[in-house]
């Protein structure tokens, strides 16, 4: 008999006081009884509209079934026949507009909570310490992946099970991408990351590091050296400014940057030489997780006020819910219907404030949200030390423009076909580097599907 | 990988290393830099490649003693390893074709980067004139290197200790106006004397490449640090630079995003001073 109760059970979490001064995980996960509970209010349905929800189509009705049986680590056999990375999007996933937004209790009251639960099966056999990998016998065939964020994590794990050999070039000096440098520590401890890494290590793939491709070698050069095939998901790349006036000034920089030094350079830690803005007052422009991620840590780093700012509504910002409400219970103030307009500096060129313009809502625009109309004369001054720029990145150059017959479009993404071919033969790509800055999950599908297509190609030879 | 086969001291702040990078040394240019990690605590710094080795696999780096990461560099000895190096980056240093005359200038220890800039050009058979700038006497570096890699050096100094007395930019004046044609000027040393070195040249209507040092966090096009503004545009130096058209490039907003972090790195200057009275 299933558990009907119209809400999610709970997952306990830090108190939001606390943890909006500390780098520790926010949300605790759930305990074997709680799981259980949750896990009971599915309904196993037939036709599994959730799975049609998933990038990357995780069979949620049966590993759910495994959990209500207790058979956790059986669960966590089914999630990883789909999914190389359990552990990571049953805490980043943006479930509620993807598995769980088609989940039929959700029709009335709360969904059943997919992602807690993937995230208490991967954590579960995680601490279980059973690794339950072992090399495949090798097929002869060498791939390599540029990129070892989540398109080619997932990319080089799909074709590590298949018997290739698999090299990833990872420009960083540690692999892992945006999960490395983009999301904080207290939403993804990179502990878990390095932990799905050594699993693919376990596989057989060999991990490139401060291998900038494009620069170090060439993509031509790696096929001469006698990889049959190239994924490359090298990400998105350089981050976008709003052309502002004021926007050079000191203490106005990138999510990226802000993030990077904080994650990958773990410039928040005693005894780590990377220095970070230290701030009283900051800004952080832009509506999406990297702006929710940049402003809670920015708390963390000990701000005193920290703004976003964002130029349309509540409703059209399009972070994850559960990161939006985070950031409220921790105290980031939400400036929206607010456009910077102007940074203002000090006499040394440090900014000061920012010169904010108010907006109203106007008719929907080509991506069917209300698009905002600026307030004539609104404008007002919103005193800041630091200003954080997210409002999202175009696509890194480098391999773009070292490599003949790979075409871009005119943002700057790689061109692919529905099997995630490039113009070139035998290059695939996937991931943000094709579709401009995406979701951790949707890079993920576009790997397994290039993973699927590369082995395809090459079985044919 | 990355171990240091070679260390000289140049000058009591500036410091020459040679590292063990065989897949950087194989592809490496003039203009183009790496990005080091000295352990898992360090930053990632970037610093030109001042020389590189195919054959034995080695690049030269020089760099002067600045921040917390530089003053570590420097204490690292033959034998020890980077932990992380990662390049060439960058583009390489264009200069206009069929150019047939280079006047290539070096302000202090940027006199390290405008190095493999002239050996490159006179090893290619272009006709390269140095113009090297020092405070004084005492910093002095790359003579012989120079000489040996040019067809005219001239040495300046600010006190005139050594050399000519005077700035880069009367040398350079000087040589221009008794008629020697210059097809481009490569300008590499502290932000104040590539701004000058540029007003000067505009004025002659003479190609000028500065090559710029921003702060830079990954370096390979996604943290936006090293943003500057050429032409009245954003340009990124890691991925499009660090070499600019000098005629372009905005310096005085240069000159004050580089100093968003002086203030900690001269704290870790007077902490290795205290250490080192300390005899640490």
């Amino acid at each position: 008999m299933p558990n009907m109760s119209l809400t999610k059970t709970p997952m306990p979490e830090q108190d939001p006081k606390v943890r909006a001064r500390n780098f520790e995980e926010v949300t605790l996960g759930y305990t074997p009884e709680m799981a259980m509970e949750e896990a009971s209010r599915c309904l196993n349905c037939k036709n599994m509209p959730c799975v049609s929800g998933c990038p990357v189509g995780v069979p949620i009705p049966q590993f759910i079934k495994k959990l209500t049986e207790g058979d956790t680590e059986g669960a966590y056999e089914v999630i990883t026949s789909a999914n190389g990375l359990p552990a990571v999007c049953g805490r980043v996933c943006p479930q509620e507009r993807q598995c769980e937004s088609k989940c039929v209790r959700g029709i009335k009251g709360d969904p059943v909570g997919i992602g807690r639960l993937e995230r208490f099966t991967a954590d579960t056999h995680r601490k279980s310490g059973k690794t339950a990998v072992t090399k495949p016998a090798p097929n002869g065939h060498k791939v390599a992946v540029i990129g070892g964020g989540p398109s080619g994590l997932t990319c080089a794990g799909d074709l590590a099970r298949l018997g290739y050999e698999v090299t990833i070039f990872e420009a960083l000096h540690a692999a892992g991408g945006v999960l490395m440098y983009g999301i904080p520590e207290f939403r993804l401890p990179k502990q878990i990351v390095q932990q799905e890494i050594e699993n693919l290590k376990a596989l057989g793939v060999n991990i490139m590091t401060n291998m900038v491709i494009g620069k170090i070698l060439s993509i031509d050069e790696l096929m001469e050296q006698g990889y049959e095939a190239v994924f490359v998901g090298s990400g998105a790349g350089l981050p976008r400014f709003m052309g502002i006036e004021g926007e050079s000034l000191v203490g106005v920089c990138s999510a990226n940057e802000y993030l990077t030094r904080i994650n990958l350079m773990k410039g928040y830690r005693e005894g780590y030489d990377t220095p970070v803005l230290q701030s009283k007052a900051v800004a952080v422009v832009g509506g999406g997780n990297v702006a929710m991620d940049a402003a809670r840590s920015a708390l963390r780093m000990g701000a005193e006020h920290v703004y976003i700012i964002y130029r349309r509504g509540m409703d059209e910002m399009p972070a994850r819910k559960e990161e939006i409400h985070h950031a409220k219970e921790e105290g980031v103030e939400f400036l929206n219907l607010n456009n910077p307009v102007k940074l203002l500096g000090d006499e040394n060129k440090r900014v000061r404030a920012a010169l904010l313009q108010k907006m109203e809502l106007g008719e929907p625009d080509e991506s069917g949200r209300r698009s905002p109309v600026p307030v004539e004369g609104s404008e007002y001054e919103l005193p800041v030390d630091t200003v954080i720029i997210a409002i999202g990145t175009s696509p890194n150059p480098l391999i773009r423009t070292t490599t003949e017959g790979l075409e871009a479009n005119k943002r700057g993404c790689l061109v692919v076909n529905e099997d995630m071919l490039t113009t070139r033969d035998g290059v695939y790509a996937g991931g943000d580097a094709v579709t401009g800055a995406a979701t951790v999950i949707l890079a993920m599908g576009a790997g397994k599907a290039a993973a699927k297509s590369i082995d395809a190609a090459l079985q044919q030879k | 990988m990355f171990r240091i086969v070679s260390k000289s001291v140049l000058n009591p702040s500036v410091v020459r290393m040679e590292i063990k990078a065989p897949f950087t040394a194989a592809k490496a240019l003039p203009g183009q830099f790496v990005i080091f990690r000295i352990d898992e605590q360090g930053e990632r710094v970037p610093l030109t490649i001042a020389d590189y080795d195919r054959e034995k696999g080695t690049i030269t780096l020089i760099f002067q003693i600045v921040g917390a990461s530089t003053i570590r560099l420097s204490k690292l000895e033959v034998g020890d390893r980077l932990q992380d190096l990662a390049g060439p980056l960058g583009m390489p240093t264009q200069i206009p074709e069929g150019a047939k005359r280079v006047c290539v200038i070096g302000g202090g220890v940027g006199c390290a980067i405008a190095y493999p800039q002239a050996k490159k050009l006179f090893h290619d058979g272009i006709e390269v004139d140095v113009i090297a700038g020092f405070r004084n006497k005492d910093i002095v570096i790359l003579e012989e290197e120079f000489r040996a890699n040019s067809s005219n050096l001239f040495i300046c100094t600010d006190d005139g200790s050594y050399g000519r007395k005077g700035f880069v930019t009367d040398m350079l004046k000087e040589r221009i106006e008794s008629g020697v044609q210059y097809d481009c000027v490569i300008a590499i040393g502290p932000i104040p004397m590539m701004k000058f070195v540029s007003k000067l040249t505009k004025e002659y209507g003479i190609k000028t490449i500065v090559s710029l040092n921003p702060v830079m966090v990954d370096g390979t096009g996604m943290c936006g640090g090293c943003r500057v503004t050429v032409g009245g545009k954003i340009r990124y130096a890691c991925v499009e630079g660090p070499d600019f058209d000098g005629h372009e490039v905005d310096f005085d907003e240069l000159m004050y995003r580089n100093g968003v972090f002086r203030e900690r790195e001269a704290d870790c200057r007077m902490i290795a001073q205290a250490d080192s009275k300390e005899g640490k």
